[in-house]
Order: structure tokens, then sequence, then C-alpha cells
């Protein structure tokens, strides 16, 4: 098949961007979606014309790297699906796509069709951790947890910070991806006793780092190549509000034992 | 008090605000609903109520408007707020996103949150303080010398604009709820985990019982049944 791409292409962050017209001629309906652009990249090498940078890595949907608005959608018209594992199939010939990086203050373009995602590691660094050294591995049950906890706690694990729920979100909100992070420790035994005061730091990062607020539009739920429940930003914000009623100033009054 | 300034500066405790305040817009317009209902028993039951709202309850009903003010003011000024940072956390824009889940009511939120506010503005002048009076029926009275509020609704309802006005503003008022009831409680914290999260059974309930209950009044007038 035959498509028409309209790529966003912008040579570093304070450059201005423009999309730029190419053909993909001769698609196979097998190819990756970043195969197709794998492609593309090879004729403009041979053109001597720079590449399109896009970030990939595992390709296999479990790293997180790839991603890009494809049409208005993140990571393309396949539900659950990341870039890399949307294949061409999805689309037929003589279609016009539209691709364009991840648009948010927080994730500011490197180049291309290549953001920035720091601002995730910079929330997990606030208290997406247990701060205890759990030694070597325990016997698998010997900390019983219901089959239902494990559950959740494993759907919100699943979080890959690809970084759609942010791109998708109108308002620009990582309330998800936090949530996530949030939830998938705060759920399990180990992470209890860290769970209102990592509620608060990942909150608080998240704030510093000019993401939007949360609006519940669902929008980032539907987007979400691994189907995250927006019911994880509702325990968040559970969490988040008992921290503060709860939380009290740190003092030395609890004593040098 | 350190942490209540560290909740109103978080846009989580700045939603929190938000859904707070509109719970306690919910409740109130369910209530004045039910009170606008009277209208279908007529004249006399109906000026006999607003008489009872100003007379013997007139200090419970200044306490409910202060409490009502606050919220409203709050409310908006977080909307604002959030709405100035939303719009900062994306500089550029997409030039094709396509929503995918988002209700027509959640995209209308901001829009028709500010249409609620000049209709909110525009009817306490027109039938609580009389200074916007189309029908020229503000100051009348009714056989027992009570302010004819039942006049002045069948009155100024008569006027084919006013009916419009209320009528499109309380169909943003439902769309307002069938957001605003479902993820108020989200924001809160206190929804029930659910396998489909987006649907809100008891939001579009609300939405539509508030939007018919409201309208019934300037249809009624229209139809003639409320004369």
């Amino acid at each position: 098949m035959n498509l028409i791409l309209h790529v966003w292409r912008q040579a570093g962050a304070n450059a201005a961007g423009r999309f730029e017209r190419y053909e993909a001629r001769d698609v196979s309906a097998d190819m990756s979606f970043l195969e197709m652009l794998d492609v593309v990249n090879e004729g403009l090498i041979a053109n001597g014309q720079e590449p399109i940078a896009f970030d990939h890595d595992c390709r296999e949907g479990i790293c997180g790297m790839c991603g890009m608005m494809i049409n208005g959608t993140a990571h393309g018209p396949m539900k659950m699906t990341t870039t890399c594992q949307l294949h061409m199939r999805s689309f037929k010939d003589g279609d016009e796509l539209w691709i364009e990086p991840w648009r948010a203050r927080a994730f500011q373009v490197v180049k291309d069709l290549v953001v920035d995602r720091s601002a995730f590691d910079r929330i997990i660094q606030a208290g997406g951790f247990v701060s205890v050294n759990t030694g070597a591995p325990q016997d698998a049950n010997a900390i019983p947890i219901s089959k239902q906890v494990a559950d959740d706690a494993m759907d919100a694990a699943a979080c890959i910070g690809c970084g759609a729920c942010v791109a998708a979100c109108p308002n620009g909100s990582a309330s998800l991806f936090t949530a996530a992070k949030v939830s998938h420790l705060g759920l399990l035994p180990q992470g209890q006793p860290e769970r209102y005061r990592r509620a608060l730091k990942m909150v608080a990062q998240m704030d510093l780092e000019d993401f939007g607020h949360c609006t519940l539009f669902g929008e980032c739920q539907e987007a979400c190549p691994k189907g995250i429940s927006i019911d994880f930003i509702a325990r968040m914000n559970h969490d988040y509000l008992r921290a503060v009623a709860t939380q009290r100033e740190e003092t030395a009054a609890g004593g040098t034992g | 008090m350190s942490w209540f300034v560290n909740l109103y500066r978080s846009t989580i405790g700045k939603k929190i605000i938000m859904a707070v305040t509109g719970l306690i817009g919910i409740g109130f317009v369910l209530v004045h609903m039910l009170g606008n209902l009277q209208v279908f028993i007529g004249q006399d039951k109906f000026d006999a109520y607003a008489a009872m709202l100003h007379g013997p309850l007139a200090e419970v009903v200044w306490g409910l408007r202060i409490v009502l003010i606050v919220a409203v003011v709050l409310h908006v000024l977080m909307a604002w707020q959030l709405t100035q940072r939303a719009r900062a956390a994306r500089p550029v824009d997409y030039r094709m996103r396509e929503p995918q889940v988002s209700t027509w009511a959640s995209r209308t939120m901001r829009w028709g949150g500010v249409l609620l506010l000049v209709f909110i503005v525009f009817h306490i002048l027109h039938f609580t303080v009389g200074v916007i009076d189309p029908a020229h029926a503000f100051h009348e009275t009714d056989a027992l010398g009570r302010h004819d509020i039942y006049g002045d609704v069948v009155a100024s309802f008569r006027i084919w604009w006013v009916s419009a006005f209320y009528i499109v503003a309380m169909i943003f008022l439902g769309l307002h709820l069938f957001h605003g009831a479902w993820s108020s409680l989200r924001t809160l914290g206190v929804a029930h985990p659910s396998a489909h999260p987006l649907k809100r059974r008891i939001s579009a309930a609300i939405a539509i019982i508030v939007w018919l209950g409201f309208t019934l009044v300037p249809l009624g007038v229209i139809a003639g049944i409320v004369h």
C-alpha cells in the first residue's frame, strides 16, 4: 500500500517545527508502524536527507519508549497497543496520516517525534519506591495478599510510562501515570508504611512539572496501551486527601531512642 | 494551617474544592427544583411557599445563600485557575486530536459553566431582585397581598426569549451535572471501583431529573397548563 505522511519535523527543543510531507511507497500490511517509518528513513538517508527521529527500544510493546500521535490518536487507531505493536494492516492504501509528537509543556520536544519524558522519572523519584532493604527474595507466599489486591496492583504496575495518557489528555495531565505509580505500591503490604507520604510527594512533584489537572474526560484510559483504569485516579485522590488530612509536621520529638 | 495552603495550591486540592462546592450546588438545585414544581399546584400554594421562604425562614434562607455564594465563588475561581493551568500545560496544540471517549458534557463544562454563571446572574436579577423585569410583573401582589411570584413566572415565561433562555440554560445545567455529579465523587476518591468507570447511571438520573424538573415550568406555561 502507499501512504502519505505528514510528519512533525523539529530540529531541536528551541527550533521552530513544521509538518513535512512524505510518501511511503510499497508498505507491507505486516510491517509495524515503526518499521514503516524505518523504511521511509532509509529512503531519506539514501537521498541525503535527515531521517525522522523517533523513540523506540524493545519494539514488543513493553518498554514504553515509543509513542506518537497518529491522526489525533495516541499510539494510533488500535486500542491497548503501543506504536511499535501497531501494524500497517490498521491502515488502508491511500491513507493520509498526520504524525505528531506528544505535546505537553512538561514533554519538551527533543527532536522531531522524540520528547523528553524525564518529568515522569522525577515523579517516580519523589516517592515511587519502597525505601527498605528487602534482602533476599522471600518465599512467594510468605506475605498473604488477596487475589483482588494482587490483581489491582498488577493492573496499576502495568504502566510502562509511555506518556500516552498525558498526550491524549485535553488538559495535558499526568494524573493517570501518577495514579498508577501511587497505587501499585500503595495497594501492596510492602508499600503501606509510605502509602500516604508517597501520595503527597508524588502529587506535589506532578504539580511541579507543569502538567495540567484531571477533569476525568476519560481519554487517558482509552489511550493507555495497558488499559489502566481511571479508577486509580480516584484512588490517588483518596490517598492524597487522606494524606493531607492526617499528615503532621516532622519534628525531633519522636526522640532518639 | 500549612496543610490547607498545600491542599489549596495542589491541582487535586483545587479539584476537591470544585467537587465539594459542586455537590453543594447539586443539593441546592434538587431542593430548588422541588420548590419550583409547586407552581403546578397553583397560585395560592406557590405564593405561600415564596412568602414562607421570605418570612419565617428568612434567616435560614440567608444562611444558605451565604453558603451558596461562597460555593459559587470558589467553584468559579478554581475553574478559572485550573483552566489557565491546563492551557499552559500544552503551549503548542495538536494539529489533530480526536476525542475518543470523552462525553460532549465533559467537553462543554467550561463554556457551559460560563453560560450557567450568566444564567445565574440573570435569574437572580429576574426573579429574586426584580432588576430585570421583562414582564413588568415583579411588583404585583396576589389577592392576599403577597408578592405574586406565580404571576411573574407565568407572565415571564409567556415571553418567548425568556423561556428560550431558561430552557437552553437548563440543557447546559443537565449536561454540567451529568459530568459533574459523576466526576466529583471520583475527585473525592469515594466512587466505587468499577469495571466500566465511565458508566454513570446515577449521574444520568440526577441530570435528567434536574433538567426535566426545571424545564417543566416554562413548558407548562407555554402549554397553558400553568396560567
